[in-house]
């Protein structure tokens, strides 16, 4: 076996989670059942700041107030459900180490914004996904279908390579300027889905995709403030792929 | 209270629900029901791939896979719907491909594939590339692919529409499905679901563990509202324990990267599964490797300060080759345990993963009542049915072929019914079981809490239920669990309201889980030989003479309302091949 780095594994696992800190968690709380008013509620927790932001929200709805609400589900960013604000920023929960944001100072976790709030942390994710399906997210192809796979080389598979990696959380377009202020904008998380199947060697519609993404509440409303590439918890290059699109309308090359 | 009328309704939208989608919607009024939304599913976490012998990149067909399948499964599988699976693989891919899956390509430009545990050349000869992937994001490709086209065939989602009842008639003395009972939970209001046709593809059940790859939303709905209808539940103790989770964590890493060539190594450094498996070694079956794990755990060969967890070492393969094949779970060991597998192993532990038992059903999906007889108008496909196409233990890549080949199969068979038959008339008051339920539980004033409970219950077993048993150990299991279904009649929860009541959700989940653990642990308590994922230390080899049988619990309310489990068996299904002793 190759020599691993001892210290940093021994570090690892010489801490058996005993190292508890106080933190304390800000949560932007909102329930038209009991007010009209959202407001800030603050819980301190002892917890190991290895723990995920996710576990926190847990530890507070499990052992404190079993009302806070929240939508979660894998725990490990791949289903997408828990993307919210913490400490001002777009990230998923249950990828976000308490340890990796100051836990020094109170930890801020607020709905992500734009989509209207529903209660606590859950928003309405209705005009998110109609901005998706309206932009065509599925191969079209025409003629007979091939008995066996259609072909595709390994380069033209890796076109589109980044772009496939999305699972439609909304970080990134929730954390448009464009989109708080222009509800109509796709916004990147369609345009990302719709550059999957433009930049995909066996689809026949990019044409019309680049046609409705040409509209005025498409790609040019796009101000290039690289807010989603940040937001990504994918690490997708979500400006990119929008310059990429872009530029496909303009060459007409893709 | 709302009336829903459709000819097909389908419980769960991950990957047999869409896959079943795709086919009902095209033949029949579909509904699809998710108390998640269709992209959130677990079948979005799983990594390695879907086996199919394409015969892509070295010779192979699909009677070595049926074999293998019915061998991974240590004879319990039944032979004639694992030959389905294994034939249907094909096209299987196929289909999914021309519907715009993103799959690995060869330098020719067909579909890649890589090796993967049990998969064999020539029965056992020597592992064989079978695996076609998408990265080490297949299921996550496969989720996106199914969803987008349910998009493109315009299926119709009810997204956190939590089903809470399955609603049973008898006509003429046999059993008929009428429809489903849903909880909307941004309303809290109460929906029926009258439909020819239900299908259920909910999903697995693996949040009465720990130490798990589940999701947390995994708490066998779909099986204990069956169950709780009189359904039986098939081979319920076999549970399948993936060699590799994150240590303490239980996040997945995939079998893909033993695959790829990754290594397990103990504290001495040693590649200990030549020992256990001296051909297939890292790459045996997942519950051989499990259980090798564990005994090197055991026999003070565990790494770090407790000796409690072994080395997944993928230090020798280039970084391009795990930036390409591998970037999901490399990401998960830099994120979670702040480790660079270039140049670090992995801690890991085995994370339970798989239920190969469920409800049982034919190979068109068709529910069963009893060894032989169909619930008319009732379906179930992937993790919460049992066909049994994984018998003892489940191969990797065989469970996104089981969603695709048995969610198709379900899909067409269901819409094909739905054609010939009437809508059964709802019984009398259809909701009033789940408006006790919901009504208890909010204004219940009991001191006991739903998390204090449900970490006791999950604590219990992976003490006491996993990877090793004994009859002691199942006894404690069954005593503790018993004590917890007490306690939880005395549960309350703090949010009393209607909207986006999530408190009340834990609450019904954990009764969902606290009815299947006892199945479970009970169907594990009479079976006295160690078989495939079920290994019982009093009872270390398999007994072919009176187990080579499925189990069969069934419900039972005694006339003062006591509840209890009876158990029966269901014999095998055996074609062409005949039990050998399982090496690997």
């Amino acid at each position: 076996m190759a020599t691993p780095t001892m210290d940093k594994l021994e570090a690892l696992e010489a801490d058996n989670g005993s190292h508890l800190i106080t933190v304390t968690f800000r949560v932007r709380r909102f329930n038209p059942e009991v007010s009209a008013d959202a407001v800030w509620e603050d819980f301190q927790l002892a917890i190991d700041p290895k723990e995920r932001v996710l576990d926190a929200l847990h530890k507070i709805k499990w052992e404190l107030d079993g009302s806070l609400t929240f939508r979660r589900s894998c725990a490990h960013g791949i289903c997408g459900s828990d993307a919210m604000r913490i400490n001002g920023k777009n990230r998923l929960a249950c990828k976000t180490l308490i340890k990796d944001i100051n836990p020094e100072k109170p930890i801020t976790v607020e709905a992500i914004k734009g989509l209207t709030v529903l209660k606590d942390l859950v928003v309405d994710m209705e005009p998110f996904f109609q901005a998706y399906r309206d932009v065509m997210p599925f191969l079209v192809t025409t003629g007979n279908e091939p008995t066996r796979e259609r072909l595709q080389s390994a380069e033209d598979r890796e076109r589109f390579d980044d772009t496939t990696k999305c699972i439609l959380c909304a970080a990134c377009t929730s954390s448009c300027p464009v989109f708080w202020n222009d509800g109509q904008y796709f916004g990147p998380a369609a345009i990302v889905n719709a550059h999957r199947f433009i930049f995909d060697s066996r689809d026949e519609a990019g044409e019309q995709r680049l046609e409705i993404l040409n509209d005025k509440d498409g790609v040019w409303r796009c101000r290039t403030t690289f807010n989603c590439t940040d937001a990504c918890p994918r690490g997708i290059e979500v400006t990119k792929a929008i310059q990429e699109v872009k530029r496909a309308l303009i060459t007409r090359r893709f | 209270m709302k009336i829903h009328k459709y000819d097909t309704v389908i419980v769960g939208a991950g990957g047999a629900g869409m896959r079943a989608a795709i086919e009902s919607t095209k033949r029949s009024r579909t509904a699809v029901l998710t108390k998640l939304y269709p992209t959130r599913s677990h079948t979005g976490a799983a990594q390695g791939g879907m086996a199919a012998a394409l015969a892509n990149v070295e010779e192979d067909n699909w009677e070595w896979h049926t074999f293998d399948t019915i061998k991974g499964g240590d004879y319990l599988v039944d032979q004639d719907a694992a030959e389905i699976l294994a034939k249907e693989a094909i096209d299987s891919v196929l289909d999914l491909e021309k519907m715009g899956l993103p799959f690995n390509r060869t330098p020719d430009g067909t579909i890649d594939q890589r090796r993967f545990g049990g998969h064999s050349r020539n029965h056992g000869e020597a592992p064989v590339r079978r695996s076609c992937y998408a990265a080490d994001r297949t299921g996550h490709m496969i989720l996106q692919t199914l969803y987008q086209n349910c998009v493109k065939e315009g299926v119709e989602f009810f997204n956190e529409f939590y089903v809470l009842d399955q609603l049973i008639v008898e006509v003429d003395g046999v059993k008929h499905s009428a429809g489903v009972v849903a909880f909307e939970l941004a309303t809290g209001e109460i929906h029926i679901f009258q439909a020819k046709a239900v299908i259920y593809a909910s999903g697995g059940t693996g949040k009465f563990f720990k130490v798990t790859s589940n999701a947390h939303t995994l708490t066998g709905d779909g099986q204990a509202a069956c169950y709780r209808r009189g359904l039986p539940l098939e081979d319920m103790e076999f549970f399948q324990f993936h060699p590799t989770g994150i240590w303490r964590m239980g996040i997945l890493l995939t079998e893909g990267a033993r695959g790829e060539g990754g290594i397990l190594r103990n504290k001495d450094g040693e590649r200990f599964m030549e020992k256990y498996a001296p051909v297939m070694k890292d790459l045996a079956s997942r519950d051989v490797v499990s259980r090798s794990i564990y005994t090197e755990i055991r026999e003070g060969r565990g790494c770090g300060p407790e000796g409690d967890h072994v080395y997944l070492d993928l230090t020798h393969l280039p970084p391009e080759q795990l930036d390409a094949k591998l970037p999901d779970i490399t990401e998960f060991a830099r994120t979670y345990l702040g480790i660079e597998p270039y140049t670090d192993p992995i801690p890991i532990q085995p994370t339970a993963h798989y239920a190969m038992g469920g409800i049982p059903t034919n190979v068109e999906g068709e529910v069963l009542s009893d060894n032989t007889t169909v619930v008319p108008g009732l379906y179930a496909a992937g993790e919460v049915a049992c066909v049994s196409v994984h018998g003892a233990n489940r191969l990797g890549t065989n469970s996104l072929l089981d969603i695709n080949v048995f969610g198709r199969r379900a899909g067409i068979a269901a819409a094909e019914y739905s054609h010939k038959a009437d809508f059964v008339e709802l019984p009398e008051n259809p909701a009033s079981l789940v408006e006790e339920t919901v009504e208890r539980l909010r204004n219940s004033t009991g001191t006991e809490r739903v998390a204090v409970i449900r970490n006791e219950l999950q604590e219990c077993m992976d003490a006491n239920v996993m990877v090793f048993r004994t009859e002691q150990t199942i006894k404690t299991a069954v005593e503790k669990i018993a004590e917890l279904r007490e306690r939880y009649k005395n549960v309350s929860i703090q949010d009393k309201g209607k909207r986006f009541n999530t408190d009340l959700l834990e609450a019904i989940e954990l009764g969902n889980l606290l009815d299947l653990a006892e199945v479970m642990a009970t169907s594990a308590l009479a079976r006295k030989e160690s078989r495939g994922g079920h290994y019982r230390e009093d009872f270390p080899n398999r007994d072919d003479v009176n187990f080579m049988r499925h189990t069969m619990a069934y419900r039972e309310v005694g006339d003062d309302g006591s509840e209890s489990i009876r158990l029966d068996y269901k014999p095998v299904v055996q074609t062409r091949y005949q039990p050998m002793e399982r090496k690997y």
